[in-house]
């Protein structure tokens, strides 16, 4: 078990938690995390390297007691788990929505580490809840800001503006992570483009070594071959924007 | 030219490697992509007669010996399962529909539900040391194992396979009873009943405290359960537990199996494995001089006095 460094509130309802030890990890890796007594679920890791971190969303009951706990107490850590994102080419269009940023703050490091430029359409309800705004900026990239309810930059949808993105300028990859119906409308937009991307999904796990089959997405599975896909992949996906497993493996729509 | 295809119970397989039940068969587009990546038959989720979510979190932990797990037997219920059992069919490969339940009944009404949803045989889960009231609950006295193999022979008109737990004082003693009450093949061993402490949390690591130990650890295990197995009946008997490479599919048909169940090396080398281990044991039959898998099955009991 780890013992937590340093505990902080990034928005309102999301927070950061960062370990003394180290932990390489891709951007779009995630870790199963133990709460004792409570629960062990998957979350992003948010900064890798030396004093990982991983960012979340308080939710449930299991995020609930997560947020309770102090620094210096312990928590279990499995992972780094699954498939990340693969940066190519030179101009990024990198895509976030809400808590889907706690995915792309390393992403978008890792590629202005290896000279793309980066675009970074970050989406959130509020100004408030928008995610890793000057952690991203710090970084290099140009951030484009939507909210719901316009309280910073575009008003309307993270879809939206990323269109507008595409209207302006020329990019070699689109990458994404946040709610299902902003992946499907990113890729219906992608593919009438004939542009690639890739974007990390999320579905209830269990054991996210990719035995379960809890996760699993027409035959795949979001822990072990995901969470992060490529275009040919989701366009492959049928159950993607409709269907889910449940804790008992009924399917569910979304 | 080494063959090894088998035939067991009426049931052809293409190799004698079968998918272990709880690993990547909740679906039925999964267990389509396990047939594609070479297994010989799959063996279903076990299922029951309503949806249950399993047990809370955390279900696996992964140590240096194998894997130890919880799951609790998540399943969607018999009624939503049966469309999975015939997706999987799409497959190519013979589907063994797993069912648990809670009475001798309770178990025969499903292995019959199972197999009216196009199972080509019916695995029953007398053996799962986690689920309160289920499995090995079920399966741990010689009497309740016959009757549950009884009733299920009445219910299905398939290959009934009882499914064995470890966790006794003789696995052979169960066996036997598999075989008085009609059973057609034996699956041998389940998971040992098996516990992990965080000492840093000082609490056991699985949501249900304990659960059940998989992989290499107990392959020993069950190479000796079937070997026990072998000289108590005469029905076929399918090695499970901690196969992972050619060399430890020959060690169980040695002791007497006539196929192999994987799962827990799922985890470590993806599905690609089936593949591995069928190249593995054809090579093994070539250099023994056998050119089928059945002149392999028990030859570790020649000599014996």
């Amino acid at each position: 078990m780890l013992k937590i460094k340093e505990h902080r509130d990034e928005t309102p309802s999301i927070k950061t938690i960062r370990f003394f030890e180290k932990l390489d990890a891709d951007p779009g890796q995630f870790a199963m995390v133990w709460v004792p007594g409570v629960d062990e679920f998957p979350m992003s890791i948010s900064y890798a390297g030396k004093h990982f971190g991983i960012t979340y969303q308080v939710v449930g009951d299991g995020t609930k007691a997560l947020a309770k706990m102090r620094v210096g107490e312990k928590i279990g850590i499995r992972g780094p788990y699954g498939r990340g994102f693969e940066i190519k080419g030179k101009r990024l269009l990198v895509v976030a929505g809400g808590t889907g940023m706690a995915a792309l703050g390393l992403l978008v490091e890792a590629a202005k580490a290896r000279r793309s430029a980066v675009d970074l359409v970050l989406g959130a309800r509020t100004s408030k809840e928008l995610l890793f705004e000057a952690r991203a900026k710090r970084a290099g990239a140009r951030v484009h800001v939507s909210t719901d309810d316009g309280s910073k930059g575009f008003k309307g949808l993270a879809t939206e503006l990323a269109k507008s993105a595409l209207d302006d300028g020329e990019y070699d990859l689109i990458c994404a992570c946040g709610p299902e119906r902003m992946i499907v409308g990113l890729l219906r937009i992608a593919k009438g483009r004939h542009m690639k991307m890739q974007a990390s999904l999320e579905r209830m796990m269990k054991c996210g070594i990719g035995i379960c089959d809890s996760c699993a997405l027409d035959g795949k599975h979001v822990c072990k071959d995901g969470p992060v896909f490529d275009s040919d992949e989701l366009e492959a996906f049928e159950e993607l924007g409709k269907t889910k497993l449940d804790l008992s493996g009924r399917k569910t729509p979304i | 030219m080494t063959d090894l295809s088998v035939e067991l119970c009426g049931l052809r397989l293409k190799n004698p490697t079968m998918l272990a039940s709880g690993v990547l068969d909740e679906t039925g587009k999964s267990m389509i992509e396990v047939a594609r990546a070479g297994a010989g038959a799959i063996v279903t989720k076990s299922v029951g007669r309503e949806p249950r979510a399993g047990h809370p979190n955390p279900s696996v932990v992964e140590l240096e010996i194998g894997l130890l797990n919880a799951m609790g037997l998540p399943n969607p219920g018999i009624e939503l399962y049966a469309q999975e059992v015939r997706e999987a069919r799409k497959g190519g490969v013979p589907i063994i529909g797993s069912v648990f339940g809670g009475t001798e009944e309770e178990i025969a009404e499903l292995a019959g539900q199972i197999a009216k949803a196009g199972a080509d045989a019916v695995e029953l889960n007398l053996s799962c040391p986690h689920a309160k009231g289920y499995g090995a609950e079920l399966g741990s006295t010689p009497e309740r194992v016959e009757a549950c193999c009884r009733l299920a022979k009445m219910e299905a008109r398939v290959p009934i396979f009882a499914k064995l737990t470890p966790n006794t004082s003789s696995i052979a003693e169960l066996a036997r009873a598999a075989e008085r009450g009609g059973a057609d093949g034996i699956v041998a061993i389940n998971t040992l009943k098996a516990m992990a402490i965080s000492p840093e949390a000082r609490m056991p690591i699985l949501g249900n405290r304990f659960g059940g130990l998989s992989g290499p650890a107990i392959k020993p295990v069950g190479v000796r359960c079937v070997y026990e197995i072998f000289e108590a009946v005469k029905i076929p008997i399918i090695g499970v537990g901690g196969v992972s490479s050619g060399r430890d599919a020959a060690e169980y048909m040695m002791a007497g199996a006539r196929a192999v169940q994987i799962g827990t090396a799922v985890w470590t080398q993806g599905t690609a494995v089936f593949g591995r281990v069928c190249k593995e044991l054809a090579q093994l039959m070539e250099d023994n001089n056998c050119r089928k898998v059945s002149e392999m099955v028990g030859v570790a009991h020649a000599g014996r006095p």
